[in-house]
């Protein structure tokens, strides 16, 4: 994005927007508001560590087994954000959701494309394809939290901060929202690695935090610090 | 016939990735839409996939599906009646 | 704020390689959806509006010869030729805008070079291009954008989210042009996985119409250049008056059963353009003729109570066309705007949803200021954007 930005930075500074919750997913490593949820050495496969994960978060969701990894991911960093926190006190319109990654869904298009290989076995999936689509994770978060305001999934090479800030920026300049999940999720094979953090404006803010943890001045330094640090 | 009850029982569960449920959590003539199982328009799409992959049936009316569909035993019934 | 305005835009679809071919020929009511018996897209016979390929290299024979440096045709795939294409006639006129660093390049796509995956492509490129950076990196390397592309994929609402997008950077004075482009192609990934859910018609679609059995998937891409510093010469000012985005919450493929979200997204994009339901000349609607999505698209509107307003659904002339949908109907709706004329909804023949829609049965001239555009997609996704003559 361009640099020469200065009507919006100075609006930015006014908006005093919070990260007032976040959760990082990342080497079978679970970070919650500076504390560590879970770990564990030694899982080798995606599917064991992310229902490892499931279990120790204790939330009764059987629809979690139906999806894809990335929504597996996106759902289960969401609920441990909106754990902390709460979101009640927001009408649901006023809710935005703005995710990113860098593969879109390929890792379950592969899966998907392994149904249409063979004419001899040429079984499309239903419950397969519906998931080749970048945006289902935000369907499924809204879903579970219900969130009906803003959402959009956004592609970029690597973690790209600013591009976030500015697009979640605009949403509260424009009034669209009053508080926003925004983050990333990236799933291929066994690695992956998601950022999920709630956005709320500083004098508008439904909860007062846990101890330990202080709410951090939503930017892009700040998001390329949780997802580096961690 | 209670063979292919149990048989069809872990291909659901199979297919629908009801991971927390076994096949004795399943009564096969209770409906599988509705409450109990929790399945919706998509796992209904996919009863219609496991059908025609694992026993080589087409249901070629999707509004067949619902009678076909409503419980284990009517699947079996029905597999049964049109299996090659 | 500054208003966004619209200076130039390009449709290629099955019906033509430019906007103007594309509105003549729904002018003359062509439909592009045909049957296809190509095993490369699916194993059976299947409807589908798609590209001519020998034109589409043609023309893209005829863009190389412009960007001489630039490697060869066949080092590009279907996709990013119809895209070089699109924004190439897009920036007629007006080529300076690419190399400008006060302009972004906004791309709309669901599956970008999905065909990669298939086994006979996968020796002629290489397996980065699956990514949709990689594609957005070979446009913008093509034309020498200087920002790094916005990449949105979003479903079906793809389109609408990327103007909408465009618009709220150019407002907020982050670039000064933006240059839209929206495209998919027809693959037998994406054929197999709607046969999969039962929702392809096998006859040429017919949104909101009694006896609609299914979408028709087609292929194609969009262009839009947006300005917020028109020039004074160019009027009339054709501007993005209000849009908004917003989520069923209910299901991950079937749309709401109220139609009351994507109401919530039209009665947003109304407050912003400070509109009533009265002031809404025409709907440019999503119209997949699915049973579920047409029948919530007209109690959305009926919530908004817009059925009085004039409706129609690009669909049954090009097909659904994914992450091009949104920007190719907002264009053909513009050139309405344009022209003062309301294209026929084609396919349609009998109302066949519950709420009373006036669905436009037949091509007519008609005074049009202001247009609404909707779009709908899996993950509960809704759009709307409103298009104004000033």
């Amino acid at each position: 994005m361009a640099d020469a930005m200065l009507p919006l930075y100075f609006r930015k500074i006014n908006m005093d927007l919070l990260i007032t919750s976040y959760c990082h997913l990342h080497d079978n490593k679970v970070i919650v508001n500076d504390r560590l949820f879970f770990y564990q050495e030694n899982i080798l496969k995606f599917a064991d560590f992310i229902k490892s994960v499931y279990k120790q978060e204790n939330v009764n969701y059987p629809k979690f087994y139906k999806m894809d990894p990335i929504s597996k991911v996106g759902f289960l960093a969401a609920e441990l954000v909106l754990k902390q926190t709460t979101i009640e006190g927001y009408h649901p319109e006023k809710v935005g959701v703005v995710l990113s990654n860098s593969s879109s869904s390929l890792d379950t298009d592969i899966a998907h494309n392994e149904t249409i290989k063979n004419r001899s076995s040429y079984f499309p999936s239903p419950s397969v394809f519906v998931y080749t689509l970048p945006n289902i994770v935000i369907g499924e978060i809204c879903i579970k939290n219900k969130i009906k305001g803003e959402n959009v999934f956004l592609i970029s090479e690597t973690f790209n901060g600013k591009l976030l800030c500015d697009y979640v920026n605009e949403l509260f300049i424009n009034e669209r929202v009053e508080a926003c999940l925004c983050g990333w999720v990236e799933v291929m094979g066994n690695n992956c690695n998601a950022l999920m953090v709630l956005v709320e404006h500083a004098g508008r803010k439904q909860n007062e935090g846990v101890p330990g943890f202080k709410f951090l001045p939503f930017n892009a330094e700040n998001l390329n610090l949780i997802i580096t640090l961690n | 016939m209670d063979e292919l009850i149990n048989q069809l029982k872990k291909e659901v569960i199979e297919q629908l990735n009801l991971e927390e449920i076994s096949p004795d959590d399943i009564n096969p003539d209770s409906p599988l839409f509705g409450e109990g199982l929790g399945l919706d328009s998509i796992d209904a799409l996919e009863l219609i996939v496991l059908l025609e992959k694992n026993y080589g049936i087409k249901i070629q009316d999707p509004k067949d599906g619902k009678k076909v569909f409503h419980s284990i035993r009517t699947m079996a019934e029905y597999i049964t009646e049109h299996k090659k | 704020m500054k208003p966004v305005c619209i200076v130039n835009d390009n449709i290629i679809t099955s019906l033509g390689f430019t906007t103007a071919e594309n509105i003549a020929a729904i002018k003359n009511g062509t439909i592009g959806i045909r049957t296809v018996d190509d095993p490369d897209l699916y194993p059976s016979p299947v409807q589908l509006s798609l590209i001519e390929t020998d034109q589409l290299f043609s023309k893209f024979a005829e863009v190389l010869q412009h960007y001489k440096k630039v490697s060869p045709a066949a080092s590009f795939t279907r996709l990013e030729k119809m895209f070089i294409i699109s924004i190439y006639d897009a920036l007629k006129g007006q080529p300076m805008i690419a190399g400008n660093p006060r302009t972004l390049l906004v791309i709309s796509t669901t599956k970008g070079n999905i065909n990669l995956l298939e086994n006979r492509h996968r020796t002629t490129f290489s397996h980065k291009r699956l990514y949709l950076w990689e594609l957005g990196r070979m446009i913008q390397t093509f034309f020498g954008f200087v920002n790094t592309p916005l990449i949105i994929s979003n479903a079906c609402i793809s389109g609408v989210v990327a103007l909408m997008t465009a618009s709220r950077f150019l407002q907020s004075g982050a670039y000064d042009h933006a240059v839209v482009a929206g495209g998919d192609i027809a693959s037998e990934f994406v054929i197999s996985g709607f046969q999969s859910f039962q929702a392809l018609s096998p006859a040429p679609c017919k949104p909101f119409d009694l006896n609609r059995t299914g979408l028709s998937l087609g292929e194609g891409c969009g262009t839009m250049v947006l300005t917020a510093i028109p020039e004074k010469n160019e009027e009339p000012c054709i501007t993005i008056a209000g849009a908004a985005t917003s989520n069923d919450a209910n299901h991950i493929s079937g749309p709401s059963r109220t139609g009351q979200e994507l109401s919530n997204a039209i009665n947003e994009a109304m407050k912003q353009a400070s509109l009533d339901p009265a002031a809404i000349d025409y709907i440019s609607t999503h119209g997949t003729a699915t049973l579920f999505n047409d029948e919530m698209e007209s109690k959305a509107i009926e919530l908004c109570s817009l059925l009085e307003v004039p409706v129609n659904s690009f669909k049954g002339y090009w097909g659904h066309t994914l992450g091009a949908a949104g920007l190719i109907e907002s264009i053909a709706a513009i050139s309405s705007l344009k022209d003062n004329i309301l294209y026929r909804s084609a396919g349609f023949e009998t109302l066949g949803v519950q709420a009373p829609l006036n669905v436009i049965s037949a091509i007519r001239k008609d005074q049009i200021n202001i247009c609404l555009k909707t779009a709908s997609g899996f993950g509960g996704c809704n759009a709307a954007i409103i298009f104004q003559k000033d």
